[in-house]
């Protein structure tokens, strides 16, 4: 067991050699690979940025209230903690008319005209937050249909549209991800695997001694698929560096832009589980694509 | 599988009746019968195109033959199957004209070669490779690159590699082709110190010089077939009384 593992790493580490010594022709492998796979994790990153941007789903499926006017504060509030009770219901907060008025006031710009208002023309004002489970559609609107059917309410706003089109836009680019993925993944692939079966033919004096002494088809692939697996950890690491550039040159520009809308939005990079998956999906399509080349080329290769 | 313990006398290497057409028609071998027990020493001499290079890559199983049987070390090679052919090429040894040494390993790494292949463990590697090297004297040579080495002196390390794995059978083709006839008859002896320890020894070579200085069995192939078989301790001189052989001879020397 011991001679095997101290085979695989002389193996494993003679591939890196070798590998080492046409530096061109390895880095452009790699940097081919790594560029295959720096897309579908840049294209993960947009997805998941604009989930955070778009913010917590919940939050943006909030049912906006209008109390009926004139309604005391008081009875807002007991309505707001009839509703609390309810189970599709997270929380409820109240906005009472004279807080609306004053958040109006600040952020319109119209304090002259609202001070020439004799009344508070503002309705009391409640913010229903659904519980996690009943954010789907169906939920809401029974929610909401509830809501309205209570005496002191006047309008439920419950704007789902722009939710729902902004789902089917990530839903759609998600989707495009995983065809992507697909696409590059099967690249990477055959970029491995022609690069073997390049490799194979340069050492086709070297393959047929070999098994001339006895080397079993396996013996002679093992360093083929080693060669495999440091492209694909190559590839992966190149992909990494490429991501993390992307997102470094567009940090700033994106916290700047963010900052304009008001919103405290910072770019989010890879997490440690994207990287394991980056890293690792590197090296399982190595593998497969040097294994794939590798079974198929060494068969033709006998000695004569 | 015959159990190969015991007795002197076992068969090796067992040609019956073979036949091997190449697929573009040639006949390199015509109903051949050859019989080689453990132990002998055989040079095989013959033309060029006289088949050989063809029984001796029927032996490693290089080449399949077309019709009959062949048995080594009691195995029938008919059925090896494609993936039991490592495993049987190990107890070959096998001796190129053009050493096949890997060129970018040392020469300690081309002899474990194997070794590796085998599973032995890396103390046991070393330990066998130096001893090999030794047995050719070569020991002190482990860290040197094949093309730093004349050509005798790879022949020798082809040499260590073949026998590293202590197989029953070595087999050699042309081993001499290239070396002038001081470092032939090196090699020579090199392949006879092995015999002493029981390997069974084939040498495919038409050296005159080589087949003067040792009186072992000779098997002489024509057309594919076994022409002339002379037992050991007879003198090549004193059957050479046909001109045309004569001639092959002469041509031989001159290599």
């Amino acid at each position: 067991m011991s001679a095997w593992l101290t085979r695989h790493a002389q193996t494993s580490i003679g591939s890196l050699g070798r590998l080492s010594q046409h530096k061109l022709a390895t880095l452009l492998t790699v940097l081919v690979i790594g560029i295959a796979l720096a897309l579908p994790a840049c294209l993960h990153l947009l997805i998941s940025n604009a989930q955070t941007a778009t913010g917590n789903w919940n939050k943006a499926v909030d049912l906006t209230v209008f109390l009926k006017r004139p309604t005391s504060a008081e009875e807002a509030t007991r309505t707001a903690s009839r509703i609390k009770q309810r189970r599709d219901v997270s929380n409820v907060e109240v906005i009472t008319a004279d807080a609306a008025l004053k958040e109006f006031r600040h952020d319109s710009g119209f304090g002259a005209a609202i001070d020439a208002l004799n009344e508070n023309p503002l309705p009391h004002t409640l913010v229903v937050t659904p519980a996690t489970d009943f954010t789907t559609s169906a939920n809401l609107d029974s929610l909401a249909a509830d809501l309205r059917a209570m005496p002191s309410v006047e309008i439920v706003q419950l704007d789902t549209a722009w939710v729902n089109r902004l789902n089917a836009i990530l839903e759609t680019v998600r989707r495009g991800l995983i065809v992507a993925a697909a696409l590059l993944a099967l690249g990477v692939m055959v970029i491995v695997g022609n690069t073997i079966r390049l490799d194979i033919q340069n050492r086709r004096a070297e393959i047929e001694v070999t098994k001339l002494v006895g080397g079993t088809d396996g013996f002679v692939r093992r360093p083929f698929l080693y060669n495999g697996i440091w492209y694909g950890l190559g590839g992966g690491l190149t992909a990494w560096i490429i991501t993390a550039a992307v997102i470094a040159i567009l940090r700033e520009p994106i916290g700047r832009m963010a900052g304009l809308y008001g919103s405290a939005f910072e770019l989010g990079g890879l997490d440690t589980r994207a990287t394991l998956i980056l890293l690792g999906g590197g090296i399982v399509l190595g593998w497969l694509g040097s294994y794939l080349a590798a079974t198929r080329h060494l068969r033709a290769i006998e000695p004569t | 599988m015959r159990c190969s313990s015991g007795t002197d006398t076992i068969r090796m290497i067992r040609f019956d009746h073979v036949f091997k057409r190449y697929p573009n028609g040639r006949e390199a071998l015509s109903d051949l019968t050859l019989e080689i027990d453990s132990g002998e020493v055989v040079f095989l001499t013959g033309h060029s195109g006289a088949g050989k290079s063809s029984l001796l890559k029927l032996i490693s199983l290089i080449e399949r033959p077309t019709r009959g049987q062949l048995i080594v070390n009691g195995q029938n090679v008919n059925g090896v199957s494609r993936r039991k052919v490592p495993a049987f090429r190990r107890q070959i040894g096998m001796v190129f004209q053009d050493h096949k040494l890997l060129h970018d390993r040392t020469i300690f790494d081309n002899v474990a070669l194997p070794l590796i292949i085998a599973g032995v463990g890396t103390k046991e590697i070393g330990k066998r490779v130096r001893a090999a090297l030794d047995q050719v004297g070569l020991l002190g040579r482990e860290q040197s690159m094949p093309l730093e080495l004349s050509t005798g002196e790879q022949q020798r390390v082809g040499i260590a590699r073949a026998v590293v794995s202590k197989p029953p059978v070595l087999i050699a083709d042309e081993p001499t082709g290239n070396l002038d006839p001081e470092l032939s008859l090196e090699v020579m002896n090199i392949f006879r110190r092995f015999n002493e320890v029981g390997v069974t020894v084939l040498v495919a070579s038409h050296d005159l010089y080589l087949l003067e200085h040792f009186p072992v069995r000779r098997v002489r192939l024509e057309g594919g077939r076994v022409i002339d078989d002379m037992p050991a301790g007879v003198s090549a001189g004193e059957k050479l009384v046909d001109p045309a052989k004569l001639i092959t001879g002469a041509e031989g020397a001159m290599r």
